[in-house]
This record gives C-alpha cells, structure tokens and sequence, in this order.
C-alpha cells in the first residue's frame, strides 16, 4: 500500500522515514496539535510550500534546468483565483474559472519558453526565464485597475471556508473545526496529492528520462530520445503544479500581491529549500520547506528568548536581537550547503549506505 | 546477404573552416557485413561515424539508411530508424546505476519513455531486456554500481550494452576494445563475432588493431586525411601499396 502510493521510492535510510513521517504527520494534524491562527497559518505556508519547491526540484534537481520564472507561475496561480473572485464575484464558479484560466496561462508560457530556447544552452534558458518573470511582476505592479497593482487584491472566498463557519457548535476533540481548519485540510490533502503525483512522475519512464537528460544530454539524443521534448514537458508540467501551488496560497490568504507571490525573493528562497533539502529527491523539498519556513517564522521568537537569556553578556545580546534574524539565517545557510553539499537528504542517505 | 545497401554515404563531406575532416567519402555497406574502418589518427574515422549517426551535420553529401535520405534528421530520429552507435570516449550516464544505464537504452526502443503515471520499475519485460543485455557482456554483478565508479574497462563493455538494448540494425562500435585488459578484449570481440552470425545485421567498426580487424572484417575501408583511399578484401588491402604507405608504415613507427 505505502510502495504503491509512493511509487516504490521509500524515504530509504531510518532517520530520513522518521523525520519525513513526522513532518507528514504534524502537517496532517497541526489544526490539532497545534492550535492558533499563526500556527496554522505556518502549516498551510509549510504544505504549499512544499509542493512549490517539489515541483522546483522536477526542474532543477531532476532535469537538470535552471529556471527562474518559477514564482511568476506561482504568481498566476494566485492571480487567477484572486481576480476572478473579485471580478466574478464571491463562489466556487469563480475559483474554477480563475484556476483554469491561471493554468492555461501557464501552460502556453512554460511551453513558449521552453519551445523557444530549451534547444539552446542551459545559461540562455536561465536568462529568459530571468526576463520574462521580470517583465511579469513589472506588468502586475503597473496593471493595477486587473491586479490591484503593489497593493495586491484582497477577495472573498465561499464561507464553508472561512472562519465564520463552524462544522459543529461543539469542539471536536478539543477544537473547534472552522471553515479555515476545513480549508487547512483541504490545502493539506491537495499538496499531498500533487506531491504523490510528482513522485510517480519521476519514477515513471518518463522521470527516467528527466535524470537521464540531466545526467548526459548528448548521451540520452544518441539512445534516441528528443531532448527539446522531454525537457519542455517538464517545464509545462512543473508550472502547472507552481500554479496550483498559487492557487492554494491566494485562498489560503484570501489575498495576493506581488510581494506574497511573485517576488524574487521568494524565488530564492524557493532555490534556498532544494538546495537545503537535497537536489534531485522530492523528499529534500518536503525537509527543506519545513525547515527554512519554520526558522523564517520561529526564528526570531527563538532569538528574542536567547537575547532575553544572555542579558548582560556583552555583545551576544546584541548578536540574538531579533532584528538580526536574517543574518543567522544566512549563516544556517551557508553551514547547511558547507556541510551538506547534497542537502539533508543525500547526506542522511549517504550516512547509512 | 543482399546487394542493396542497408547504409551509404554519397559524397558525404564536412568542413571546419576551411578544413575538410571528412572529404567526399562515398561508401555502401551491405546488410549483415562487418566492415572496419581504418586509418591513422585524425583520418577523420570518427567524425564519418558522427555524420552518419547524426552528431554532426553534413556539409554536403548524403547518408541513405535502407535507401532513404537521413542526411537531414537529427540524432534521436536516426537511433530511432536503427542506427547504433558505441562511443569512442565513454559516454554513459555517470550517477545511475550500471542497470539503468542499460534499461534506459532499452525504454528508448520501445518508445515508451513519455509515459508519465506508469512506474518504471514495474516494466518487467524492459528489466529483463537490460539484464540480458548486461550478461552478454558479462557485467550483470555489477548492475547496481553507478556507472562512473566503473574501472575504465567494464564501462566500455556497459556502452556495448547499451547500444544491444538498443537492438539498432547497424551497429557502429568506435575503438570497442581501446584501453581494456588483455582478458577483457575477447568478451567484446566474441560478442561482434556473435552479433555477426545473427546474420541480419550490419556492423561497422573502428579499431585499430589489425589482429582483430584481419579476424573479425568482410572488407576493409582506409581513410586518410578524410579520404577514402583504400576498399576491399581485409588481405587486399592491407598488401595494397597505399595503405603499406598511408597507415601501417604510421602504425608500424608508432609501435
């Protein structure tokens, strides 16, 4: 049953299922485990972020591609639904109508690029990538009377999804199941689902093909494979799960804007979670979201304590301010890519080999 | 045997600059024939087999494959149409496994590699197909190593393999036997004697030792300087005057 949903790729290595089965098992149950607007939230960032940076991982780590457009599909996917719910009006006619238009968007532009200059060397693939999301998230600034422009679109979702309605008058187990806890489990179930898809995808010929190409492209031409197709069809295929993934995170924040979706920031941090979590196995995105999206959240939380704890000290206070977060984040970074050139993941497999 | 020519090249030429590595070749192979290709280093041996196999485009010329015109299609069509080719420099894909190297090759000839939503592990018949593949050129113990951790050696004999998985009708095999062991060398030149009694197909090969070309080819074709100067029966050629000249004196003074 477990080989046949992950496609016969086991975490393989114990500590490796432990903490993967534990990140699972905290994601399906944190509206539970974890009570708390902010704590879920956490979770829900955890959950699509994980099929974000998977789908990311289909590109960089198994194909052998680097892009950077991966955030404008993302973007699209949020733009989509939050448009056609400000434009159509509140309901689920909208969300479908704004998904299927987001991804046929994304498709026609993974497949343009692709077309366009996946035949060429991988350094002028990357900077058409670069230009494209740029003049995406510069058109999404400046088209502000569709996009709402900096500002972004706050919209309105069905209310079985909000935090209005509630699935009993009682406490289930301890909580109360709102619309948003029904709305977590939904983002959760989703992910999970794009997430055992992505992993059949790349234990199929198919993904067989992918590593091969990766591996030795002029090699895989020779056996007779056409590299310019496979490596398009990845590409469509990882911007229609980054544009689900938007979709998710615009209902999820009944918002979106340039800077919660489209930003070149979130597309490093996006590189940042595979390449924590080790290139070239999907499991790496499920440890690198977790872990860099719980340090971004939680970290400065921490630091406060430790500064609060070191008063006194000379300079390490000031070191634990929580102001400083993003320079320890820096500095987990560069241990992490120093001591585990091939993130978690490799390096825990490689321990037990 | 048959007369019509299962491969030929018209005219087939290539220029870098305004050097021609590859002269006005023109060459018919039968089907189920072994030719050799001989000649000293820079004759231009390789860059005829990547004209004819697609690696490189022609400048001008032609290569028929069973009387078609194929001069103009890419690689991947033409290994689809049964063109084989085991590279000179080894040319594998380093960090999978030796088994997958070969399973790869044999996915490919079935087409069935844009198949998205089947497991790949559970296509048996490939498995067994890259397996048979690894036997006959003895590496099946070592179908889990990773092909770069191979001696230099065994990852000539997993290029065999994979171009067996491909089941091509011409095999071109570069150098097959170049840096191998003294007792690995039989394994591949047993393997081509058997490919060869299949009787069907078409081999094409490379080498540089005239032992093995004087037991193995039907016919002996010479390049030099791009050109073919010499072609025929390996004993005729190799008395002939030309080829004493152009390539075993080279041979001869490079020991």
């Amino acid at each position: 049953m477990i080989d046949r949903l992950l496609s016969g790729d086991l975490p393989r290595g114990r500590v490796l299922s432990f903490l993967v089965l534990a990140v699972v098992l905290a994601l399906a149950l944190a509206p539970i485990l974890f009570p708390g607007q902010r704590n879920l939230d956490v979770a829900a960032r955890i959950c699509v972020f994980i099929v974000l940076v998977a789908s990311y991982d289909l590109l960089l780590g198994y194909t052998g591609i680097v892009s950077f457009a991966h955030t404008m599909f993302f973007g699209i996917g949020a733009y989509g639904v939050a448009i056609a719910s400000v434009r159509l009006g509140t309901g689920w006619d909208a969300l479908a109508i704004g998904l299927i238009a987001a991804l046929s968007l994304s498709a026609a532009l993974a497949l343009a690029i692709g077309l366009f200059s996946l035949r060429v060397r991988a350094i002028f693939f990357a900077m058409v990538t670069l230009a494209v999301a740029s003049a995406f998230q510069i058109l999404a600034s400046q088209l502000s009377w569709l996009t709402g422009g900096e500002d972004g679109l706050t919209f309105r979702i069905p209310a079985v999804l909000t935090p209005g309605f509630r699935l009993s008058e009682e406490p289930i187990l301890g909580v109360m199941i709102t619309g948003r806890t029904l709305l977590y489990w939904g983002v959760f179930l989703v992910s999970a689902s794009l997430f055992l898809v992505m992993l059949r995808m790349v234990n199929a010929p198919f993904g067989r093909v992918l590593q091969a190409i990766r591996e030795n492209d002029f090699r895989a031409e020779a056996l007779g494979y056409r590299t310019v197709v496979y490596r398009t069809s990845a590409s469509v295929l990882s911007a229609l799960i980054a544009t689900l993934a938007g979709a998710m995170m615009a209902l999820w924040l009944r918002y979106n804007g340039p800077a919660t979706t489209l930003s070149f920031s979130i597309m490093v941090d996006i590189l940042l979670m595979v390449v924590i979590g080790g290139m070239g196995s999907l499991y790496g995105a499920i440890l690198g979201a977790t872990l860099f999206i719980l340090a971004q959240n939680y970290l400065q939380d921490l630091m406060k304590q430790a500064a609060a704890a070191t008063q006194g000290v000379p300079l390490l206070p000031e070191l634990l301010h929580p102001d400083r977060w993003l320079l320890w984040l820096g500095v987990l970074f560069v241990l992490s890519v120093y001591f585990f050139p091939s993130g978690i993941v490799g390096r825990l497999r490689g321990v037990e080999r | 045997m048959t007369d019509a020519p299962i491969l030929e090249s018209r005219d087939l030429t290539i220029r870098f600059g305004g050097h021609a590595a590859v002269d006005g070749v023109s060459c018919a192979f039968s089907r189920g024939t072994l030719t050799a290709i001989v000649g000293p280093n820079g004759a231009g041996k390789t860059t005829y087999f990547n004209l004819i196999s697609g690696q490189l485009p022609a400048t001008a010329g032609q290569v028929l494959l069973a009387g078609e015109d194929i001069t103009r299609l890419p690689a991947p069509r033409r290994a689809r149409l049964g063109v084989g080719r085991a590279f000179q420099l080894t040319n594998l894909f380093p960090n999978l496994s030796v088994f997958e190297n070969v399973r790869l090759a044999a996915q490919a000839r079935a087409g069935a590699g844009l198949s998205l939503f089947r497991r790949a592990d559970r296509l048996t018949d490939l498995a067994d197909k890259a397996m048979a593949c690894l036997e006959r050129v003895a590496l099946a113990g070592r179908r889990e190593a990773l092909a770069a951790t191979l001696p230099h050696g065994d990852q000539r004999k997993l290029e065999v393999a994979i171009m067996l998985a491909l089941e091509p009708r011409i095999f071109m095999f570069d150098e097959p036997t170049a840096g191998m062991s003294v007792d690995e060398v039989p394994v591949i030149l047993d393997l081509i004697r058997r490919i060869k009694a299949e009787g069907d197909k078409t081999i094409l090969l490379v080498e540089h030792k005239m032992d093995v070309v004087r037991s193995l080819a039907d016919r002996i074709v010479v390049l030099h300087n791009g050109r073919l100067v010499a072609d025929g029966e390996p004993a005729a050629v190799i008395a002939s005057k030309v080829v004493q000249e152009a390539y075993l004196g080279v041979a001869a003074s490079d020991g």
